[in-house]
């Protein structure tokens, strides 16, 4: 996982609320057997809509999107954290987002910030910019802040471990395995006081 | 004395491998399920990595997604090539890697192949106080047994297939209250859709449901099964229910439940996994089962829900500004009209299958409906696609297959299917489907699909008239007659 400390850019103004995965990556793209590439299938479906945020040239390419209410519900397709990362997004902000999005893309080193309803709006203020000119803005996972030039400051709440993950740019699975011991004694007491929690090997017509 | 504890936390305790000082706790798991949509890059990460599967013995893979619902064997018994290259290689990828890491694979043709959501219960894999995974978000459909069970992304399967536990933070509680008895036409689905509509689709984010009350307790397997599913379209990554006689009477002698002694001793451990008096849900929602009546979806999300008899709802009548206009664009998605009477929404594709309703009681309830009755000349294409063949198998020696061939269904093989395109089986753009599956997500069902979700009795209702249609209707003609 690639480490992340500092993220400036522009960022895109999307705001939508209720964005499932469905519509950050539709099914017909999950058939992949690769993790990359699934950015030009990212947000398919509005990207047929003409002037979207998407494949506006002046958003193109940003590290960070703004989302409205409960991003990334439905289902548990970590393509979305894939398909946001290959199209080079680090950081999605939003009021709030689904338990197993915010986890998928934890793990793949992308950063949700959740922020009150009134933070995202003045972000997409910023994020809009004037004139067609987008200002960027600034998140500092470090000190836990987004901030702009406007001297706009929030600061948000991320758990400990995961901060401590994203920022060092750490492996999970070999941080788990080092309490391998731990797991051991563990599946020792369950095998005595239930040892009927191994399946049989059976399969079959009950 | 012991402070009173819900079954979440009874379940959740019994699962600690380590706490960390933050609260964050490894937790073990006793049940992994996988399919070939959600592992492969998990398989690859572990290979890359060099590292094996810790306990293969509780793991289960089942292709189901992507498979095509029409025969895989010739009847030489030769594989019948799958036409989409992606697809086959994702099967083939299954198949490769399921025996290099020594986990027990159900193939495609088997007769035990299915759903994971569906083959998991019924093979005795799913067990109460278990804690059980998948790479699908309708993981939460086995807490019906009273298993702590809950959808991961790619990267926990590969967590969990190399150590078999979970780097877990615990969830917030919420009872979901249904007393009373369902009325006449109602089924768990429309109980499930109400409770979507009640507290939406984020309103269980960051909890984990507990299904209570003499509706729940008074419920099949199957129905239950069908509304923990559908805990994840509310927003909770799990919904359990509380083991009890009947869930006691539907594992005992499935393949891999416990035998003999074991079993005894498993069913004394599962009696003491209920909530315990005085213990308390950090939020509570209770319904009035006479409250909820047969339920169809207007809109793109799961809580976009309506009683049949009722109106597409108008966009102004939000209060919020962002619903309104999230209301005005499913609208516009839908091909709907504010005012607009459900039951005159005319229907041209049917679907009875899924992992919310594939299972023999779902069957049976539509097939009662059809029996003797004909799709109407508006519905192009109407299908059954059973959740499992062992489902297949029970409904065609009880003649259900022909009663939906005879009434214009198509009846196929096991798989996830047209509840999210993944195969062939789709809903053309524009075109509108009433489904029996759980997510009526813009372009769900296929490109421009519009799909209003239902029960199989609904979606049995719908056939014969080719509108969305108060099953009620159809039914009092048959009296004594019970969905």
């Amino acid at each position: 996982m690639d480490k992340l400390t500092v993220v400036e850019g522009r960022a895109y103004p999307f705001g939508m609320k209720n964005v499932d995965t469905d519509i950050v990556i539709p099914a017909h793209w999950l058939k992949t057997i690769s993790r990359n590439g699934l950015g030009k299938g990212a947000f398919e479906v509005l990207r047929k809509e003409p002037g979207n945020v998407f494949d506006d040239p002046a958003y193109v390419g940003s590290p960070i999107l703004i989302a409205g209410d409960n991003f990334g519900c439905g289902s548990s397709r970590e393509h979305a954290a894939w398909a946001l990362g290959d199209l080079g997004i680090r950081v999605v902000i939003a009021p709030s987002f689904s338990d197993i999005f915010s986890g998928n893309a934890f793990k793949n080193g992308i950063l949700t910030v959740v922020l009150p309803q009134d933070a995202i709006d003045r972000l997409i203020v910023v994020a809009q910019g004037v004139d067609g000119h987008p200002d960027n803005i600034h998140v500092d996972l470090e000190q836990q802040t987004v901030t702009t030039q406007f001297q706009d400051r929030f600061t948000f709440e991320i758990d400990a471990f995961r901060k401590h993950c994203l920022l060092g740019g750490l492996d999970e699975i070999g941080l788990t395995l080092g309490d391998a011991d731990q797991i051991g004694v563990y599946e020792t007491k369950v095998a005595q006081l239930r040892p009927w929690m191994v399946p049989a090997p059976a399969l079959g017509v009950a | 004395m012991v402070k009173p504890r819900t079954l979440y936390e009874k379940i959740w305790e019994a699962h600690v491998v380590e706490r960390r000082p933050d609260g964050t706790c490894l937790i073990y798991i006793d049940r992994h399920l996988l399919h070939e949509v959600t592992s492969p890059q998990a398989f690859e990460g572990l290979r890359l990595a060099g590292r094996k599967v810790r306990r293969p013995e509780l793991t289960l893979a089942v292709p189901d997604h992507n498979l095509p619902t029409t025969p895989r064997r010739d009847a030489q018994g030769n594989r019948i090539p799958i036409s989409d290259p992606e697809s086959a290689q994702q099967l083939a990828a299954l198949e490769r890697n399921a025996p290099e890491f020594g986990v027990r694979l159900i193939g495609d043709a088997d007769v035990e192949q299915g759903i994971v959501h569906v083959v998991g219960p019924e093979q005795g894999f799913t067990l109460p106080g278990t804690t059980l995974v998948c790479g699908d978000s309708h993981t939460s459909s086995h807490g019906a047994l009273g298993a702590l069970a809950f959808g991961i992304g790619t990267s926990e399967v590969e967590h969990v297939l190399a150590t078999q536990t979970l780097l877990l933070k615990q969830s917030k509680t919420m009872e979901v209250v249904v007393e009373g008895e369902l009325g006449f036409g109602v089924t768990p689905k429309d109980v499930a859709l109400a409770i979507c509509g009640r507290i939406g689709t984020a309103g269980g984010t960051g909890y984990v449901m507990e299904y209570r009350g003499s509706v729940f307790r008074a419920m099949s397997i199957e129905g239950r099964l069908t509304v923990a599913n559908m805990s994840i379209e509310a927003g909770a990554r799990s919904g359990l229910f509380a083991p009890d006689e009947t869930t006691f009477a539907y594992l005992e002698g499935r393949p891999m439940a416990p035998k003999g002694a074991d079993w005894d001793d498993a069913v004394a451990w599962w009696k003491t996994l209920h909530t315990d008096e005085g213990a308390t849900f950090d939020k509570s929602i209770v319904i009035d089962a006479a409250d909820i009546v047969p339920t169809v979806t207007w809109g793109t999300s799961p809580e976009d829900v309506v009683a049949v008899t009722g109106v597409v709802p108008d966009p102004d009548s939000f209060e919020d500004a962002s619903k309104r206009a999230a209301a005005q664009k499913s609208l516009d998605y839908m091909g709907l009209t504010a005012g607009q009477k459900m039951a005159d929404v005319a229907i041209e594709h049917i679907f009875i299958g899924s992992c919310t309703n594939s299972r023999i009681e779902d069957l049976r309830a539509a097939a009662a409906l059809l029996d003797g009755r004909h799709i109407a000349s508006g519905v192009k294409h109407a299908m059954v696609v059973p959740g499992s063949g062992l489902v297949k198998r029970q409904a065609e020696s009880e003649g259900l297959d022909r009663i939906f061939v005879a009434a214009g269904f198509e009846w196929r093989e096991p798989g996830c299917s047209a509840c999210l395109g993944m195969n062939p089986d789709k809903v053309p753009s524009g075109e509108r489907c009433a489904s029996t599956s759980n997510r009526n997500f813009m372009g769900r069902q296929g490109p421009g699909s519009r799909t209003h979700l239902v029960s199989p009795v609904m979606a049995a209702a719908a056939a014969i008239t080719g509108r969305l249609t108060d099953v009620r209707e159809l039914m009092k003609k048959e009296e004594g007659m019970v969905a």
